[in-house]
């Protein structure tokens, strides 16, 4: 087994190599920055601790950069742990509206911010 | 030990839980040079405290003293701040303040490509930081309304002087803002907005 040297840098790049498994992606995953999700089921004993803490932020709807903000892990890292969850279906995915322009979300827009 | 263990993440406030009802987003990229209210406006609009995202980028650079050959690489950490306003149960409407240096861009994918739209926050002090971008965003044909910041002791031009210098079509929604002030600030995204449904209305009449 390897021994965790003195010099093991929990924060620094070996960490996320090992938290993601060697994978890095953002694109794979087809996740957006505001994609919303939700998680289907409660953490469980014995997860990965960034998994567990997923599962239990999103309780309630959360965007993927608001996870990388309260999780303190770049959005590629956390796509990546996002993908494992998907893959496992213990949360759930919320696409962003289109970006083409939608009269419709343009109008919901304008009035949101109008009754701010 | 000089390490740092990932700390259980305390997540949203309960009263910044978003409704289960949610269902989809979308964003609004705010860009500017550096020091130019980016964060300030973000902060004026948010119905939550500003939050943070952070990538870490590998350069490699050639310094003049290096050995032949010999590529250095140095690492860079950008920081992106954001803020939130849930617009009704369903849609939630994200703000980003993004770097003006485009060389950043990158590393958030997709981020001006699925945005609605984008304000230029300008200095008239600096108004050269503006070039980039807005070079950047015609490029990727992202529409974008421009907004100067109005710092007091900035020098004051006529919109056809900032027309001129910023190289800005009529069409492109210019106007003064003071991002400290939450009214302002709400005003330029609905001039946002507003030149978006302009565009949606012109491109569903042709
Ligand atoms: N007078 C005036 N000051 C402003 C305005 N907007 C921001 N400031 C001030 O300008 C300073 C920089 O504002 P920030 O919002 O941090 O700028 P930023 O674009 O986020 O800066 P970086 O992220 O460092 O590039 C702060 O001290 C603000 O209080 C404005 O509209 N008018
Ligand atoms: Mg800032």
């Amino acid at each position: 087994m390897t021994q965790v040297g003195e010099d093991w840098d929990e924060g620094g790049p070996e960490r996320l190599y090992v938290l993601t498994g060697g994978r890095s992606g953002f694109d794979e995953t087809g996740l957006d920055l505001v994609t919303l999700i939700v998680s289907r089921t409660p953490p469980q004993i014995g997860m990965q601790p960034e998994h567990e803490s997923i599962l239990r932020v999103c309780a309630s709807p959360l965007s993927v950069v608001e996870i990388s903000a309260h999780l303190k892990l770049p959005v590629s890292i956390v796509s990546v742990l996002l993908a494992d969850l998907l893959a496992e279906e213990r949360v759930e995915a919320r696409a962003p509206a289109p970006a083409l322009p939608d009269i419709d979300i343009i109008k919901a827009v304008i009035h949101g911010l109008q009754n701010l | 030990m000089a390490s740092r263990t990932f700390e259980t993440a305390a997540g949203p406030r309960s009263e910044d839980a978003l409704p289960a009802s949610a269902t989809s987003a979308v964003k609004i990229v705010i860009v500017g040079g550096f020091g130019v209210g980016k964060t300030t406006l973000v902060r004026s609009v948010s119905e939550i405290r500003p939050l943070t995202t952070e990538e870490t980028m590998t350069e490699a650079s050639a310094g003049v003293d290096d050995l032949a050959g010999v590529e250095r690489k140095s690492m860079t950490t950008v920081a992106m701040d954001f803020g939130r306003i849930s617009l009704n149960d369903e849609l939630v409407l994200y703000l980003f303040g993004t770097p003006g240096q485009q060389r950043f861009w990158f590393l958030w994918n997709g981020l001006f490509e699925g945005a609605l739209g984008a304000v230029v926050l300008v200095d008239t002090r600096r108004l050269e930081a503006s070039f980039d971008v807005l070079g950047r965003l015609e490029e990727s044909q992202t529409p974008f309304v421009v907004a100067v910041n109005a710092f007091d002791e900035a020098p004051s031009y006529t919109d056809g002087e900032l027309r001129e210098a910023l190289d800005l079509t009529d069409e492109v929604p210019l106007m003064a803002c003071d991002a400290r002030n939450r009214e302002s600030s709400k005003g330029v995204l609905l001039a946002l907005m507003q030149y978006l449904h302009s565009l949606a209305m012109t491109s569903e009449a042709t």
